[in-house]
């Protein structure tokens, strides 16, 4: 089950550091992967030989540049399916991808008393922009629940859906690994007439994603989780809404015609990118997208199954009931990520104690308070796994827990 | 990292947390502050009586976190009770010293590594090796946040 991970595991340099004189064990992919040398590789091909601003000047470097950022826009497209590539925007990151849907969203047709319905299981990425554009509309926040295992609680959803202008929902927990399911959700959200976002933060690391199938109004996802670089962003939304809604952000790129009176926007996708654009990065991540369609979403989910139920097994094995793993139990449910809490142990202690291991995990509310209300806890502690991640790792990482329960006296 | 990780959880540390000193809260007058980490979420609440002397005469705290936080709380509440502000101000600006935090020179110094064991700060000087855990110090400090809000800005104690 190694096979994939020792075959590529060459092309990520930082996976061959030691910390504290001991072999790295990288187990923090959901708060941000590694990147392989073909991605850094390329970014650094466009500093060296390409680099200009890019949709202005008629010069040699400025159309390099303008063709690179353009192909990883239509590279993006293929990757989630998208319909035209117009509708794919780039932006910073995730966060800012569901800040402008919200905003722009908002100021169109959210008024006093509409309202957002959210889960209960989303990154603040996916909570606070709607939280804002409620105050500033008088629209209302308003949650799906989670079953007692942590998934979606869909008769709940399918009753609260009707009514909604909004439905907001993560593809994937990024504490419990729960894959939701997206494409139901969203269909209840069409035939009602709510507008579908979709996190896709850590659903496009794991898994393919298709629009189309999805049936969603809006995905965003983040470059740093799937081996592009950090700065970069997708917003994949429909034509039509990207149409009708305000853009977001002001300046350079968004606009027409500018004069005494105002100003006209530009058309997609340009009229969502204000000022020049993560260039380099968005190559980056273009080269990450081939990077991991090269591997195969399949050969990376298999090991990623294979990965979780071995370090299911390890644990639970070794530590019973002292162990707690959060999530459905169901492997095939949930992506390669593993939030627990062990016997007593704070696991911000845990997290020192396995780092002094050199096992690198989050300790924490992972920026999903409601959800850890929800689970009645106040942290926990989340291993989360690559393709690039190793059996051998996960054995480190149980040594290190055997190391804090000696520590600890559990 | 010159410090293992067994120096981080010392055996006093560990009993700090378990057996939490001056748990509890206090009436009014007392004075009591909450502080918040919310990076992992981590609290501590804190009660404190000052009598007209500006003595300490009593200091409770509860709350939920890391043995860090929870034992940093512990060994304050012990090392604060009966001091009067003044005394307090000197504990403060050597606890802050010894993690590496004062503010100014004079500050940094005032902790000194080679005296005897426990002559300074008492059993809080197990928190030492924190030092070696950047990510760590606002855990050690969390509990010491509350009490300088609770006597608020004004007083002889703030830093
Ligand atoms: C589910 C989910 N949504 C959104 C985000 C936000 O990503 P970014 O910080 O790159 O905007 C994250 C990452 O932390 C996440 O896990």
């Amino acid at each position: 089950m190694t096979d994939l991970a020792s075959r590529i595991r060459q092309d990520f340099p930082i996976l061959q550091r030691k910390v504290h004189n001991v072999p790295l064990v990288y187990l923090d992919n959901g708060a941000s992967s590694q990147r392989p040398v073909q991605v850094i590789a390329a970014m650094d091909e466009h500093y060296r030989m390409h680099h200009a601003n890019i949709h202005r000047g008629a010069h040699t470097l400025g159309e390099e540049s303008t063709q690179a950022y353009e192909s990883a826009r239509e590279k993006v497209a293929g990757f989630v399916n998208a319909p035209a590539t117009h509708e794919i925007i780039f932006t910073k990151n995730a966060t800012e991808a569901f800040n402008l849907v919200a905003s722009s969203c908002g100021r169109f047709f959210l008024s006093e008393g509409d309202r957002i319905l959210v889960s209960a299981m989303e990154h603040h990425a996916n909570i606070v922009p709607w939280f804002m554009v409620a105050e500033q509309t008088g629209a209302k926040v308003d949650w799906i629940p989670l079953t007692s295992d942590g998934q979606i609680d869909l008769e709940a959803a399918h009753a609260l859906i009707p009514g909604a202008k909004i439905v907001a929902c993560t593809a994937v927990s990024n504490v419990l690994g729960t894959i939701n399911p997206i494409a139901e959700i969203c269909a209840k959200a069409r035939e009602s007439g709510a507008v579908s976002v979709v996190d896709a933060a850590q659903l496009a690391p794991h898994l393919p994603i298709d629009v189309q199938a999805l049936g969603c109004d809006f995905l965003g996802f983040t470059g740093h989780k799937m081996c592009g670089p950090t700065g970069i962003g997708v917003l994949w939304g429909r034509t039509e809404l990207l149409d009708a809604i305000p853009p977001f952000l002001g300046g350079g790129e968004m606009i027409e015609i500018v004069d005494f009176e105002g100003f006209t926007t530009a058309p997609l996708p340009y009229k969502f990118e204000a000022g020049t654009m993560p260039i380099a990065e968005a190559i980056g991540l273009a080269t990450a997208i081939d990077y991991l369609t090269d591997i195969g979403f399949d050969a990376i989910r298999k090991h990623e199954v294979d990965l979780l139920g071995t370090t299911f097994d390890m644990l639970t094995s070794a530590f019973g009931d002292k162990i707690r793993i959060y999530g459905p139990q169901d492997i095939n449910r949930r992506s390669g990520i593993l939030s627990f809490n062990f016997g007593d142990i704070h696991p911000h202690d845990l997290a020192s104690i396995l780092d002094a291991e050199g096992v690198a995990i989050r300790a924490g509310h992972h920026c999903a308070q409601p959800l850890m209300r929800t689970l009645g806890v106040q942290a926990t502690a989340r291993a989360s796994f690559y393709f690039y991640n190793t059996k051998e790792e996960v054995e480190i990482l149980a040594h290190g827990l055997e190391k804090a329960a000696d520590i600890f006296g559990i | 990292m010159t410090e293992s990780i067994e120096d981080l959880y010392k055996e006093i540390i560990l009993d700090h947390y378990r057996r939490p000193r001056n748990r509890g809260s206090l009436l009014p007058p007392a004075r009591n502050a909450c502080a918040y980490n919310p990076l992992c979420g981590d609290e501590i609440t804190i009660w404190v009586d000052i009598d007209e002397n500006d003595t300490i005469t009593d200091i409770k705290l509860d709350g939920k976190g890391c043995a860090i936080s929870q034992a940093s709380g512990s060994m304050m509440s012990t090392l604060l009770q009966g001091k009067s502000l003044t005394e307090a101000r000197t504990v403060f600006l050597r606890f802050k010293s010894m993690l590496g935090i004062g503010k100014n020179k004079t500050d940094i110094e005032i902790f000194d590594p080679e005296a005897p064991a426990g002559s300074q700060l008492g059993d809080a000087e197990a928190l030492k090796s924190v030092r070696q855990f950047p990510s760590r110090v606002k855990c050690a400090t969390l509990a010491w946040n509350a009490f300088e809000e609770a006597l608020g800005q004004d007083t002889a104690v703030s830093l």
